[in-house]
């Protein structure tokens, strides 16, 4: 059934036909809707849950760790600080090898004090040992929470997963989203099956026990390893979706006109959508832009993106992120990529949407143009530049718009006073 | 049959753990899990018990049982209950039972076990309390008394060891209207055993706070433990109390009842005086110690059910 929905209610609605049996909840702007409306769905009867509320996020993943351990499935959401705050059960949960799904409102961290979208708090814990995966739409949403609890559970991943939607731009904005029957997705999902990895009254187990230097190895060695299969699983996974409710996902990532293009934007969450458009746009008038969509940073898709970008004259990567003194972390992540593969095309961080901040059409079209430029040699393009601050990228974009020409000259001689901008927030 | 030292069970659920000899906590979860027998699922965080029992591939629980994060008992035991609950496959005779120590329920654990009590969670909560961060190695937590010297509050010439006084758990967690909660110690294992039975059967939040000396961090012989933990009660420095909340006494705001009230008390001086930990102590110090016990007696002596 065709619904109009914000990104939260998709997910709450993706997690109610998933059928979790304990869920346990802390609000935290903007992932609030969410925990809203899965408390409204048991209240009313629709969706058979244990409905914890627990004191805070340290407590949503351990109460989540818990149920787990029992064989129940379960859903907790977090963003921002609430996910630093429980950081440190995200390694009991991976460690523990508990399928726990939880989804992740990417907000801004602090300080200074932000509640809207950047990508910072689930790209800060990537090493957490979670599957992560970055929604571009509600759509993608509500089907990744239901996809989320095949992939965590089967037998060969056994592995958490965290959905991550960004803060605002989908959890509270509004779509038109396919929701499908319960009976589509008890096809698609069956319960889960916790064998082998929760308590048994028959033959009691300890689990989530410690091992010394001489054990540790080899379970961390089969968490990386168990991890590396997940992709083969999502494969599967997503192919089953499709027999099951007709959509197809393309993976762990999405290449958008990658085979011919001279220059191609990497990107993650739900500002593909934007350079989406822009790369359909520049095709039309002839320029050879392609787009590659990072879906799952976990485990990362290192052979598929360098095979992808694999003679691409220039590339950027644009995210809402940045590792204080380094570069965005998704920036390492995919030069690691191509540097093993030995792919040679220059790379080009562009760090943007901190806070919450507007990335605009013209900005993506500046990327673009920039790259292009620094592909032929004719600009000096920095490595990692800020749009708004430092970024060429701002001076190359079309003023296509007199009021957003308006707001660029506002906003240049804001970055001409950058230097003189607040720089420490208490 | 009640439970006691001659009924209970000679089933094991925690053996073959590497605990320091004389270690009190680990009699206390010895004897607790006999109480609660072969279907209790145990939830302890990071602290002596679970460095001692969960060493991969030696396990030392022969019921269900693992580890939560440090500040997590609490919430861990929420959702193990709430998971086996949402299956439909909690046995009858299944209590889900944490046992934190004293740093790990008074300080960093607090929070979620307010929550679970504020939810009414139908667990059992069990602090052995040492009265240090033991398993780092004897430093200073909110349940270290008065005078004590540990790791981080060193007895010098300025400082005679620990200077708060120890938080009064137990009363913290009656002022939440919990159904059950009791105080225990080791040296009196017959009372400490009734009441994890009691507890079993109470359905809602349980806590037990049970005393259990620590050889290693006290300073004093192994073999003493049983002995001082009796003395503490005896000195009236610690004492055998239940709180039964308003659903199960009927009386609004609940009641307190002190289970043993000593007609004279045993010396604190001589208690304080064979540990290691309060050799610093002078004597006006001990003077402030008996003062302290005193006040606390004459306001439980006047308001609970003696």
């Amino acid at each position: 059934m065709k619904r109009f929905l914000s990104g939260d209610e998709a997910l709450a609605e993706g997690v109610r036909l998933a059928r979790p049996q304990v869920i346990s909840a802390y609000p935290i702007t903007p992932q609030t809707v969410v925990v809203e409306r899965l408390s409204e769905m048991v209240e009313s009867g629709e969706l058979a849950a244990e409905y914890v509320h627990v004191e805070s996020e340290h407590s949503a993943l351990s109460c989540a760790i818990g149920a787990s351990a029992t064989g129940a499935r379960t859903f907790t959401a977090t963003s921002s600080q609430g996910l630093l705050y429980m950081a440190e059960c995200l390694t009991y949960a991976s460690g523990g090898r508990y399928p726990i799904v939880m989804m992740n409102a990417n907000r801004s961290t602090a300080l200074p004090w932000n509640i809207y979208g950047d990508q910072r708090d689930s790209l800060a814990l990537l090493d957490h040992g979670w599957i992560q995966v970055y929604a571009e739409n509600n759509q993608e949403a509500l089907d990744l929470a239901l996809m989320a609890y095949a992939v965590a559970e089967d037998a060969r991943v056994r592995t958490p997963v965290m959905v991550n939607l960004d803060g605002f731009a989908l959890t509270h904005t509004y779509e038109t989203v396919d929701v499908p029957t319960s009976a589509q997705a008890d096809a698609f999902l069956p319960p889960y099956d916790g064998a082998g990895n929760r308590f048994d009254f028959e033959h009691p187990v300890n689990i989530g026990f410690s091992a010394g230097p001489e054990y540790n190895r080899y379970f961390k060695y089969w968490e990386h390893r168990d991890m590396l299969d997940a992709p083969g699983v999502i494969d599967e996974v997503e192919a089953r979706f499709a027999e099951v409710f007709g959509r197809a996902y393309p993976g762990m990532i999405e290449c958008v006109n990658c085979e011919d293009a001279n220059v191609v934007l990497v990107t993650l969450g739900s500002a593909a959508g934007l350079v989406r458009g822009v790369v359909a746009k520049l095709r039309e008038q002839g320029v050879r832009a392609g787009m590659l969509r990072i879906r799952y940073l976990r485990p990362m898709p290192s052979a598929l993106i360098a095979e992808a970008l694999r003679g691409v004259r220039a590339v950027g990567v644009l995210e809402k992120d940045i590792s204080f003194g380094a570069e965005g972390t998704v920036f390492t992540n995919v030069n690691s990529a191509l540097h093993q593969a030995g792919v040679t095309s220059p790379t080009y961080n562009f760090i943007g949407g901190l806070g919450g901040d507007d990335i605009s059409e013209a900005q993506v079209i500046g990327m673009f143009k920039v790259l292009l430029d620094a592909s032929e040699g004719t600009i000096d393009l920095p490595r990692v530049s800020f749009l708004g601050i430092d970024s060429p990228v701002d001076a190359a974009a079309p003023s296509c718009h007199p009021e957003r020409s308006a707001q660029r000259e506002v906003e240049g001689s804001r970055s001409a006073s950058a230097t003189a901008a607040p720089k420490e927030a208490n | 049959m009640p439970v006691n030292a001659k009924t209970i069970s000679d089933d094991e659920f925690f053996f073959g753990h590497k605990a320091c000899a004389g270690c009190g906590g680990s009699l206390a979860v010895r004897a607790a899990l006999k109480v609660l027998g072969p279907n209790a699922v145990a939830a302890l965080p990071a602290g002596c018990m679970s460095a001692v029992g969960f060493n991969f591939p030696q396990l030392a629980f022969a019921n269900n049982a693992m580890i939560t994060p440090f500040a997590a008992t609490a919430s861990v035991l929420t959702g193990i209950e709430a998971g086996l609950r949402a299956q439909g496959k909690k046995p009858d005779d299944c209590t889900v039972v944490g046992f934190a120590g004293d740093g790990g329920t008074a300080d960093i654990g607090l929070q979620a076990l307010s929550g679970a009590i504020d939810r009414n969670d139908d667990v059992l909560y069990i602090c052995y309390d040492n009265e240090a961060y033991m398993n780092t190695g004897i430093q200073k937590s909110s349940l270290t008394p008065f005078g004590a010297k540990t790791t981080t509050t060193p007895a010098g010439a300025n400082a005679h060891g620990c200077l708060t006084q120890k938080k009064n758990l137990f009363e913290i967690v009656a002022a939440h209207g919990i159904p059950y909660a009791a105080t225990a110690s080791v040296g009196y294992l017959n009372d400490f055993i009734r009441k994890v039975e009691r507890a079993r059967d109470i359905r809602g939040t349980r806590y037990l706070h049970v005393i259990a000396p620590c050889p290693t961090g006290w300073g004093c012989d192994v073999d003493e433990t049983v002995d001082i933990a009796k003395d503490i009660v005896d000195t009236g420095l610690w004492y055998l109390a239940e709180y039964e909340g308003e659903q199960l006494c009927g009386q609004p705001g609940g009641r307190f009842k002190l289970n043993r009230n000593p007609r004279e008390f045993a010396s604190v001086e001589a208690y304080l005086r064979r540990q290691g930990r309060f050799k610093s102590l002078t004597n006006e110090e001990i003077v402030q110690v008996e003062a302290g016990r005193n006040a606390t007696w004459e306001t439980i002596r006047r308001t609970w059910i003696v």
